[in-house]
């Protein structure tokens, strides 16, 4: 692309060199590489684990034994925990001055951090930032707080109380465990949040804002109060008596999604800085896309306009041709009115390749991790394009013929072995918000 | 009512949960600020939960005089009192 290049008044020169340059520069965008991963999720405390059970296809839901859900007459009486809690890893001061989605997030992030093999010695923290997520933030510290309030009175509220439940906690916290001075920043996007923070990770490198970033999303919602907010809103499975069998992405009998908790986290490394240190590069995150639907404020919008914008965006953005795109991992949180229009939307953007895309619905295992289950998706893209294998999804027993979808059940789908291959992974939320990213192995 | 020693084991016990130090480091003549590290925004925690743990009021304006665990000690033991 040039500019003027018939027209070139002499007092223009100046200019036009200068905008021919900025225009070369963004063209040239820097690669960014994924270089280390961490979670701790209903189906796996760490990576390994979570990738073992993944390929295997468990459940993480199982009914609550919190005296709250009979306290409270719950509709809904299960959920996905967290296999490991983080009280398990942290230590006890660290538990007491941060929320548990904080917590998730620390954890996470420091399996990530370990796993890119960066030391502070090596890495400019000017150049280096973070993006969690979160799609609640604080809630057990807001409502633990209020109770507090309410019985004890105002002295009582711990003086932590603020710095705890404010949402952009989980970065605040990432970016002081690393020492991360080039901004921790906050994408809040409901059940979109943890794919937002790649797209802003992405964005940061490739500006040259950053080298390195701390990407993710955490979540800790399992509490009585959203579990009955979400039950209000018929969003939650009500499969009490089978919680195994309650989260069933693209079945018709699915009736809701299943609550999750817990993070994920990912090292986006500009691609010379990686290769520079010899780091292990897992996969490019080739392109980006976040759009929003401005239809209702919480229905999709029934065509899947806005996730195919997002999705035509994110492949635009990685120079990605829909024959490029091998898997998906769906945002399928198995309710009845959400899981159609993502079919709508990738028919849109993959045309009839689509046929030949293996589909991966992972929600069926570890239910739905609201604002870190895009950082959670992203990791298992990240793995599905490095192993060359796809994760399972369970519980589709009779597939809705309204949503004709290669699923991949029963085992993992071997991707193709060889030339370059790209996984996307779609993030929705309340509010109208899409999020794709676009993941290729290299 | 609390001795000077159970006191003394109880702070130590709260400046633990909130500050992971070890709970033998919390002595009598130690300075909260200056031996133990601890910040205000803790210190206030630490005052709160003190409160709870023995059934006192320790005013805000008192605070800024309880420089050592010692000063806290008997401050806590003679509001019981």
């Amino acid at each position: 692309m040039r500019i003027g290049r018939y027209v070139k008044p002499a007092p223009l020169n100046f200019l036009i060199k200068f905008l021919n340059r900025t225009v070369e520069s963004l063209m040239m965008a820097r690669k960014v590489v994924i270089t280390g991963l961490g979670a701790t999720t209903p189906i796996g405390g760490d990576v390994p684990t979570l990738w073992e059970n993944a390929l295997k296809g468990v459940s993480g839901a199982a009914t609550l034994e919190d005296s709250w859900v009979e306290e409270f007459d719950l509709p809904v009486t299960f959920a996905a925990r967290a296999t490991v809690q983080p009280t398990e890893v942290l230590t006890r001061p660290e538990t007491k001055r941060m929320d548990p989605s904080t917590q998730f997030a620390v954890v996470a992030s420091r399996e990530a951090w370990a796993d890119s093999g960066l030391s502070k010695d090596d890495i400019d923290q000017n150049k280096l930032a973070v993006a969690f997520a979160t799609g609640i933030g604080g809630v057990w510290t807001l409502l633990n707080a209020w109770d507090t309030l309410r019985e004890k009175g105002p002295r009582r509220v711990l003086p932590m109380t603020v710095p705890m439940l404010m949402p952009n906690g989980p970065a605040a916290a990432v970016s002081l465990d690393l020492g991360a001075a080039a901004g921790a920043h906050t994408p809040v996007s409901a059940c979109a949040s943890g794919t937002e923070a790649m797209h802003v990770g992405l964005e940061l490198i490739r500006s040259g804002k950053a080298d390195v970033v701390m990407v993710g999303g955490a979540e800790a919602a399992i509490h009585p109060m959203p579990m009955a907010a979400f039950s209000s809103m018929h969003a939650l499975s009500r499969r009490n008596d089978d919680p195994a069998k309650a989260s069933r992405p693209y079945d018709i009998d699915r009736d809701g999604f299943v609550m999750g908790e817990g993070a994920g986290a990912l090292v986006l490394e500009a691609e010379e800085h990686a290769l520079a240190r010899g780091a292990r590069i897992y996969a490019e995150l080739a392109g980006s896309s976040v759009t929003s639907d401005a239809h209702h404020i919480t229905a999709p919008d029934p065509d899947g306009m806005g996730a195919t914008r997002a999705l035509k965006a994110a492949m635009f953005d990685g120079r990605i041709q829909p024959e490029d795109v091998v898997h998906v991992n769906a945002h399928a949180t198995s309710t009845p009115v959400g899981d159609a229009p993502e079919y709508t939307a990738l028919k849109n953007a993959l045309g009839d390749h689509l046929d030949n895309v293996w589909v991966s619905a992972t929600k069926s295992q570890m239910g739905h991790l609201l604002g870190a289950s895009g950082a959670v998706e992203s990791v298992l893209c990240a793995l599905a394009v490095y192993h060359r294998t796809t994760p399972v999804t369970i519980n589709l027993d009779n597939q809705d013929p309204a949503i004709p979808l290669k699923v991949v059940t029963g085992k993992p789908e071997a991707l193709p072995a060889e030339g370059n291959i790209v996984a996307l992974n779609n993030s929705f939320g309340f509010g109208g918000h899409n999020a794709v990213v676009a993941i290729r192995s290299v | 009512m609390a001795s000077n020693e159970e006191i003394l084991a109880g702070l130590a016990e709260i400046v633990n949960s909130e500050t992971g130090l070890d709970e033998a480091d919390v002595q009598l003549d130690k300075s909260f600020t200056e031996d133990l590290d601890i910040d205000s925004i803790s210190m206030m925690t630490i005052v709160v939960e003190a409160e709870e743990k023995f059934d006192v009021k320790i005013p805000d304006e008192e605070v800024k005089n309880l420089k050592t665990v010692g000063d806290a000690v008997n401050f806590i033991a003679g509001a019981q009192a």
